[in-house]
């Protein structure tokens, strides 16, 4: 309590207003300590029906401040934009849409009081400015929450807030803390205010000492615009001093961050490519309408999800993993019939192949516009796909990537096995290496042709599946990933699954560290332009297929 | 499969031929050309401007036609490709004779038909947002110029209520209007006192997808110690993964403010909005404002596309405000010759659907309302600011010295898109 009566009278504004928000803070503290008085809760409630930007601030504070069992239930309404009131008499309500209809619920005595049709309430409004102070005063309100995550985004909530008002639940909160890792953030949230609101300088140094072990974004925001500021001498070159150790740690993680951005590129890129390397790779077809079968995985997963969504909502997290076989089986399908509707009168005749199945993507294209319309479908993320793991010093790495990056190598391995393990693996080699001697061993090279093109297809389907997550899914997905894959393929060495993997990746990583210095469309160009002078010097890529099959 | 091919040729041929009878029967019809594109990339926001084209003759004729004619829509497909565009364009004026066209979304298929609707001297409504930097004739520009959407929207932003932003980053698609719109804007910038050490300028590929590093970048540059805000000109497809990239990376509206000039209710529909609540676009029309006109037209538009999710946006608010303003000086001329209309053009009004009224200046661009909205979490916009009146629309922008000196005015004495003094001065 020392700590905050010192803060506090340190704390000498000049303007009008912001003493007023003092005077607010300090009856709002004096108020939690000592018991609420009556009515205050339920008149600044009551005043957010009128009031505009300011005044909504000055009734948020004082809602906080009061101490009401209420104010935290009233506040995350207000933040989540389901405060409404009925406009007939001015009534603050939280209102909840349930269908054509809102269902509503007095905020004073937490009971549901029937519904209403949307004209007779309004919504009261919240922008940005409304919505951090909301987040901050939330935070002060369950800095002693049960559940860690809460405390955690609680603490990381006043520390943007720097709230006055919040340091003696903060110190509260910190004495009783016993996860280490939500333990440091509220450290790190009270060194901040003191930070920002303290006006002695021992006080604000030892802060910055504190602060000095966080290596994350948001404090080098804070110092950097302390060490701008007009503090004392001794202030400002202590924040800058931590700056210049902080800056170097997360150097040091952004590139970290650059090489895990550059692999999930490379197992985007590689997920494209991989149907291609069967394809293009092991059947030599120029297949123009690969993108498009990536495509239709893409919809075969929407398709699913709507079935999801329509019969069996509460296991829509599982979708995906029905998808995934699915758009193999859809995807495979359509270049089974790709295939054997045009492909093998094409054999040989590489130029042909090349405008028969540029066309053919044209039509997939314009039939999928034909049937679903022009515009996005919206495709779901799973819950366990959204969202991302904070690793430390502002490395984030997002889980929908990880899954992606998993999925990628998942399917090469497969496809490895299927290869190298099976029967039909087996064939499929032994056509594409010598066709004329697979046949007069009995195998029947038609059928082989055609299922090698579906699996190639088909693994293309399940590429879309995972672009689903991160991508549009309209007609026009497949375009923007189709030169990608041949560029993976022909640089990897056609023919070679290993070369495609390296390949990859390696382009991944490589266009992610280019990206900060050129700019992507530079960085796209100035890999094009490698992989052509490297082609010049191995014309068959990076791992080149050895033997006799290759030379006809 | 070959099954399928028949029958889509035989359905494209039955098309054709309806198109070509259409033609024929023609004699006491008044034509309106739709100069959208239905497949190819932009068929995603192109199709439902020309369905709403669509829905507006169809409304008229029910009204009685024009000038005791029926009206007769002619669509042509250019198929997303900006040549294409200038071909079709002179399909529409010298084989079809169309009295007046609707049409374009990007500005380089704008540029692609100015000389073509210029020396056939033509009549083309463009509905969308743009860069301004233009006044041609016979062009009628019924999208904002960037004094409607962009300097609004960065005033916002360095109001209190926007976060008092002191840093931008300006994110965009490597084309003509993000690349134009952002030297206004850092000319703005300037003038205001923000140095280039606070501005950061950013260009991608159309339909780029992976923002991974551009996203981290943003909020590197955000964390030194300033408010910071992005200004969004990213176009069409590339929207989708941006946003997602955003609301994975965790990067919250109160945090980074990401104001956009081409995400409307359309682009959000492919989208889970919740993670992006707070985040703001600027636009001289929302689907959520609440009018009697806006109501009329959103029901009006659910009974004609036979889909009650479908939403609206701005640029078929342009297009229905430039079709009636065209309605209405045909009317006031008698005629739907060319020339006759462009001189009752001037003044016309025409109800907003977000309220107040629209005007058509001399200068080929309207008055209109600027509006800014938050996302919410149903896909939709809820205004927050809104300019008291209206706006008019400047084709040259004073923020760069160069076009600052130009005035564009159809009138006399003017009679010039792009002079410096007036043509006629004695």
């Amino acid at each position: 309590m020392a700590a905050l009566i010192k803060l506090q009278s340190i704390f000498t504004p000049g303007l009008k207003s912001a003493l007023l928000v003092l005077a607010i803070l300090l009856g709002g503290i004096t108020a939690a300590t000592t018991g609420a008085q009556a009515g205050e809760f339920e008149d600044a409630l009551a005043s957010l029906a009128k009031a505009k930007t300011k005044g909504k601030i000055a009734a948020i504070n004082v809602i906080a401040a009061s101490g009401d069992e209420r104010a935290a239930d009233a506040l995350t309404a207000f933040l989540g934009g389901n405060l409404y009131f009925r406009k007939a008499d001015k009534k603050i309500l939280v209102a909840e849409k349930s269908g054509a209809v809102y269902v509503l619920t007095d905020p004073l005595t937490s009971k549901e009081i029937g519904q209403s049709k949307k004209s007779k309430i309004k919504k009261i409004r919240v922008n940005n400015r409304l919505r951090k102070l909301l987040r901050g005063v939330l935070g002060g309100l369950t800095l002693l929450a049960k559940d860690p995550d809460k405390r955690r985004a609680a603490a990381d909530a006043v520390f943007k807030s720097r709230a006055l008002s919040a340091i003696p639940v903060l110190e509260q909160a910190i004495e009783r803390e016993q996860v280490a890792g939500v333990k440091e953030r509220l450290v790190m949230a009270r060194a901040a205010i003191a930070l920002d609101k303290s006006k002695i300088e021992a006080e604000r140094l030892a802060a910055i000492a504190t602060l000095a072990a966080f290596a994350v974004p948001e404090v080098r925001s804070l110092l950097g615009s302390i060490a701008n500021s007009k503090a004392s001498e001794a202030v400002r070159a202590a924040a800058a001093n931590a700056l210049v150790d902080i800056e170097s740690r997360l150097a040091f993680w952004n590139g970290v961050g650059n090489v895990f951005q550059g692999i999930s590129l490379g197992s985007v890129l590689l997920l494209a490519a991989v149907g291609l390397a069967i394809t293009f790779g092991v059947m030599g077809v120029i297949n123009m309408a690969h993108g498009e079968l990536v495509m239709i995985g893409a919809y075969t997963t929407f398709m699913v999800q709507e079935v999801f969504r329509n019969y069996f909502p509460e296991a829509f997290d599982w979708s995906i993993l029905v998808a995934i076989p699915a758009a193999f089986l859809v995807a495979g399908a359509f270049g089974i019939a790709i295939e054997r509707g045009v492909i093998r009168y094409l054999y040989g005749r590489p130029l042909e192949t090349l405008l028969a199945t540029w066309g053919l993507s044209l039509i997939l294209q314009q039939l999928m516009r034909t049937i679903f319309g022009p515009t996005n479908q919206e495709v779901g993320n799973p819950s366990w796909m959204s969202g991302a793991v904070e690793v430390t010093g502002g490395l984030v790495l997002t889980y929908n990537r990880m899954w992606i990056i998993a999925f990628s190598l998942m399917v090469l391995i497969s496809l490895v096995i299927v290869l190298k393990k099976t029967a039909f693996g087996l064939q499929m080699r032994a056509v594409t290496q010598n066709r004329a001697m697979a046949s007069s061993m009995g195998i029947r090279t038609g059928l082989i042709d055609a299922l090698t093109f579906g699996l190639g297809s088909g693994i293309a389907g399940m590429a879309g599946v995972a672009i689903s997550q991160i991508d549009n899914v309209s007609p026009n997905l497949g375009q923007n990933y189709i030169i990608d894959s041949f560029m993976v393929v022909v640089f990897g060495g056609v023919g070679n699954l290993w070369g495609t993997l390296v390949g990859a990746f390696s382009l991944g990583i490589v266009n992610k560290f280019m990206e900060p210095f050129t700019g992507t469309v530079l960085a796209k160009i100035f890999v094009l332009v490698a992989i052509i002078l490297f082609i010049q010097k191995r014309p068959r890529g990076l791992f080149a297929l050895k033997g006799r099959a290759v030379e006809n | 499969m070959f099954t399928k091919f028949r029958i889509l040729a035989g359905a494209s041929v039955i098309a054709l031929g309806t198109m070509i009878a259409g033609t024929v029967q023609a004699a006491e019809t008044i034509k309106v050309g739709i100069l959208h594109s239905l497949s190819g990339t932009m068929a995603i926001s192109e199709t439902t401007l020309k369905d709403t084209m669509l829905m507006l003759i169809d409304a008229q004729n029910k009204k009685g036609g024009l000038l005791g004619k029926k009206l007769e829509a002619v669509v042509v497909d250019p198929a997303s490709n900006w040549p294409l565009f200038a071909e079709k364009m002179r399909e529409l004026l010298s084989v079809h004779k169309v009295d007046v066209v609707f049409g374009n979304w990007t500005s380089v298929s704008r540029k692609s038909v100015l000389p073509v609707v210029e020396e056939l001297n033509g009549m083309l409504f463009y509905p969308v947002q743009y860069e301004g930097e233009e006044s041609s004739r016979n062009v009628f520009y019924t999208g904002a110029a960037p004094n409607q959407q962009a300097i609004p929207a960065v005033k916002y932003l360095m109001g209190e209520d926007g976060g008092e932003a002191k840093r931008w980053v300006l994110l965009g698609t490597d084309y003509v209007y993000p690349r134009t719109t952002n030297k206004i804007l850092r000319a703005f910038l300037h003038a205001k006192g923000v140095k280039d050490a606070d501005i950061m300028e950013n260009y991608t590929p159309f339909g780029h997808s992976d923002w991974q590093t551009i996203v981290a970048s943003v909020k590197k540059f955000a964390s030194a110690g300033k408010k910071t805000a992005v200004i969004s000109t990213i176009n069409g497809d590339a929207n989708v993964p941006f946003y997602k990239e955003l609301a994975n990376q965790g990067i919250k509206a109160e945090d980074i403010p990401v104001v956009a000039f081409s995400v409307g209710e359309e682009e959000l529909a492919g989208l889970d909005t919740k993670p992006l609540v707070g985040h703001l676009a600027a636009w001289n029309y929302f689907m959520s404002v609440e009018t009697p006109e806006n109501a009329a037209f959103i029901k009006q538009w659910h009974a004609f596309i036979k889909d009650k999710k479908r939403v609206t946006n701005d640029p078929m608010e342009a297009h229905y405000i430039g079709f009636n303003m065209w309605v209405q000086a045909a009317k006031q001329a008698g005629s739907v010759n060319v020339d006759a209309v462009r001189q009752a053009m001037y003044g016309q009004r025409v109800k907003n659907l977000t309220g107040g009224v629209a005007v058509m200046n001399t200068n080929h661009h309207l008055s209109k309302p600027v509006l800014i909205g938050e996302v919410q979490a149903d896909g939709q916009f809820e205004t927050v600011w809104k300019t008291d009146g209206v706006v008019k629309g400047d084709a040259w922008s004073n923020f760069i010295p160069e076009s600052a000196k130009l005035t564009a005015d159809w009138t006399y004495p003017w009679v010039c898109g792009n002079c410096k003094k007036p043509k006629f001065m004695n």
